[in-house]
């Protein structure tokens, strides 16, 4: 058979995914992290009577801090398979990739083992993610003169 | 190449599984089962090397062997470097030729261990595989506390180990012939959709076997391929008429989907994978059925995706194989 036509019978037999749906609840516990992450600054500089960009950064971190935490206890996977894109595109899913891998390669070793691949899957973000940053301020220097 | 046996014959079988095949349809025909996925092991590549010394040592308890009357021990799995098959080799001691074709190795070493006592080179051969759905995971995959989504075609890693004493001392089900596969590459590159992958290569070797023993599928009572899962299982129908004019009827089956209940058990998506789930499979229901002679003749084809995340990361094709042998039972 002609791999093209297996192809195509391949595509026959494929299954549907239900991507409204999954895009449908992506959108919406996405958007309840940003409502919860909304929260958190507004409670933090009310009660520590901070600036809000100094709250911006504790957000950060206890959202770092929780995701991380119930990575290790064990559930956040299972979340994580329900909610997609909801909890991976957050700070909580940089968060979750960094502990799962930590985790995993525990028994290695702390320092052939866990060091060397806790960045297994957040390495990429943060390279592309620098390398962007990069060309962004460039563009911002070039258009706005550094404004 | 397509071989017939006139001298092989199934001593016993063992079968060790973890939670979730337990769960299965199948469930209570397996000889041991854990509730957890370490089994009191430290690490989960060392829990794999358990189960398989498990089913090793209850074949042989069953059997009423010794380790010493094994002539030759050949075993494979899914880790890098067949890492379980060589310490449970170390457990056992041996003489051991370690295999790999996927989830092909099961039949790849029951051919050999075959070869061996038809030559009458060895008169006990032992053929066990294993695979561990978490440590797959984190070899092939994402970290297994990632949890990262799949699509519905992705199959699941079967947890366990299986072991099988052939022996030239008649018994109740023997091997009658086999035929080893040719890898097959039909441009496949996607990793989460192995059925399709490995349909290809079972179509190829059930019709080799057939034609070279010019034979039909109303020989058999029933077809069996590894692990292709529910969609590959219905693709390689397709494939097998359109292509090589073969109508597999309702004599066909695939272990990937008996061994779990895809309905209840939506984790596994399309079905059941890794070189155990067939050897599962055959060993707790089909050999059972032969024993019983509820069936007279089965076409035991395990199909294996030669998948190297490297490789397919160099955007390589995924290649495949599928080897094949026939069960009957013994008058």
């Amino acid at each position: 058979m002609e791999k093209k036509l297996y192809n195509k019978l391949v595509m026959d037999h494929k299954p549907k995914e239900k991507r409204g749906q999954n895009a449908f609840i992506a959108f919406v516990v996405g958007g309840l992290m940003g409502v919860i992450g909304q929260l958190l600054v507004e409670f933090y500089s009310y009660y520590l009577n901070i600036s809000s960009s100094d709250a911006s950064v504790f957000m950060i971190v206890t959202l770092i801090f929780f995701a991380s935490l119930f990575t290790a206890l064990g559930f956040f996977d299972k979340w994580v398979k329900f909610a997609r894109c909801g909890l991976i595109i957050p700070i909580t899913g940089f968060a979750h990739s960094m502990t799962s891998a930590a985790i995993e390669y525990k028994k290695e070793g702390f320092v052939t083992g866990l060091g060397a691949n806790m960045f297994k899957l957040a390495g990429t973000v943060i390279i592309y993610g620098v390398v962007s940053a990069y060309i962004f301020g460039f563009i911002r220097l070039i258009i706005m003169g550094g404004a | 190449m397509t071989t017939k046996y006139k001298n092989v014959y199934i001593e016993d079988v063992a079968t060790v599984v973890g939670p979730y095949e337990a769960k299965g349809p199948l469930g209570k025909r397996f000889d041991k089962k854990y509730t957890d996925m370490y089994f009191g092991k430290d690490s989960l590549e060392s829990a794999e090397v358990k189960l398989m010394t498990d089913s090793i040592d209850l074949v042989l308890k069953k059997t009423k062997k010794e380790k010493s009357d094994v002539d030759v021990f050949i075993a494979g799995d899914l880790q890098n470097q067949i890492t379980a098959s060589c310490y449970a080799a170390r457990e056992l001691s041996r003489p051991f030729l370690g295999i790999y074709s996927a989830c092909a190795t099961n039949t790849e070493g029951l051919i050999i261990a075959s070869n061996l006592i038809e030559s009458k080179t060895c008169d006990k051969v032992l053929v066990s595989v294993s695979s561990h759905n978490m440590v797959s995971e984190k070899q092939f995959r994402n970290p297994t506390e990632y949890g990262a989504p799949k699509p519905g075609t992705a199959t699941f890693t079967a947890t366990g180990g299986a072991s099988c004493l052939l022996s030239d001392s008649k018994g109740k089900v023997r091997i009658e012939s086999s035929t080893i596969g040719i890898p097959v590459d039909m441009e496949q590159t996607d990793p989460l959709h192995m059925g399709s992958v490995m349909a290809p290569a079972a179509a190829e070797t059930i019709s080799k076997h057939l034609s070279d023993l010019d034979r039909t599928i109303d020989d058999y009572d029933l077809i069996l391929t590894g692990d292709l899962g529910q969609f590959g299982k219905e693709i390689l129908k397709d494939y097998l008429l359109k292509e090589y004019n073969i109508d597999l009827k309702n004599k066909y089956n695939d272990c990937g989907v008996m061994l779990y209940d895809l309905k209840e058990q939506k984790d596994v998506q399309a079905g059941g994978s890794g070189p155990v789930c067939s050897a599962l499979v055959v060993y707790s229901d089909i050999i059972k059925k032969l024993e019983k002679k509820e069936l007279k003749r089965v076409l035991y084809v395990a199909t294996g995706a030669l998948f190297n995340p490297t490789m397919v990361f160099q955007k390589e094709n995924i290649l495949s194989i599928a080897h094949a042998i026939s069960l009957e039972s013994v008058e």
